[in-house]
């Protein structure tokens, strides 16, 4: 009877399937990744402390971008604070998640703010985020 | 002599796929900024002035003007002693209305500031009244 040699247990990481793994973990972040460049105004928002993250789901977030000037944009529209209650008011009643991401600049005046805030009131958007990095 | 000829391979080379893919990978990971966005979450009054006739012992005002002052009932403080006595007045009162109000000129940072330290203190009913 032929002697069989003991099978070696091998060494080394199986290499076979780590492509499989490295192409999985790539389509993920390809997937994962918006390559789309920031819309909207240059902001430098303010700082705050008792900041958390945004529990609403991502298609339900309008952003609107107050800066220092007092400029705002929607959607990478710039426009009066006169009609901004208009042009939420029918996305406002598409979708009852509704949450508006304020993205003002530090420096914006209250005044701009307010008016912005009393449009979101007239078109029932009533939930806010103020937008803000950690101190 | 006769020597074959040599044939080109007719597989893709899988030998370097990987180095590739890890390439391709590195780079979306550095360029994938999943971004989580930040804030104060509040909620704005429902339109219209339909005001709530409410006792004014249940309210309390805090102003700030255009420099960034902080008058807390009639009282000026400093911005970070505010959450401090907004946790008193809500132990001694949980139906308080901590009522904010800014100048036209205030800045947004020192609105956020108020409203940040009124969060911090865990206040529940913020209302945001607006410019005066």
């Amino acid at each position: 009877m032929a002697i069989k040699r003991k099978s070696k247990s091998r060494s080394g990481i199986p290499t076979a399937t780590m492509s499989d793994i490295i192409f999985m973990l790539l389509i993920f972040f390809m997937a994962a990744t918006s390559l789309k460049t920031v819309e909207g105004l240059k902001v430098n928002l303010p700082r705050a402390r008792s900041i958390a993250k945004l529990d609403t789901p991502k298609q339900s977030v309008l952003f609107v971008f107050v800066d220092r000037t007092g400029r705002i944009s929607i959607q990478d529209k710039l426009m009066d604070s006169e009609i901004v209650s208009s042009v939420i008011y029918p996305l406002r009643r598409n979708d009852n998640m509704l949450t508006i991401s304020l993205r003002a600049d530090q420096e914006t005046q209250m005044g701009v703010i307010s008016d912005v805030q009393n449009q979101l009131r007239d078109a029932s958007a009533l939930k806010v985020n103020y937008s803000a990095k950690h101190k | 002599m006769i020597r074959k000829k040599s044939r080109p391979p007719s597989e893709i080379p899988s030998s370097s796929m990987s180095d590739i893919a890890f390439l391709l990978l590195v780079f979306f990971l550095l360029v994938s900024n999943v971004d989580t966005d930040k804030g104060i979450g509040v909620v704005l009054p429902p339109p219209g002035d339909s005001e709530i006739k409410l006792n004014p012992k249940n309210i309390t005002m805090v102003l700030v003007n255009a420099s960034g002052d902080v008058l807390f009932n009639d009282q000026l403080v400093a911005i970070n002693e505010i959450a401090q006595r907004a946790r008193e007045l809500e132990t001694g009162n949980p139906n308080m209305v901590f009522s904010v109000q800014t100048d036209r000129k205030t800045k947004y940072q020192d609105y956020i500031d108020v409203v940040d330290q009124l969060t911090m203190a865990n206040v529940k009913k913020l209302a945001l009244i607006g410019t005066q």
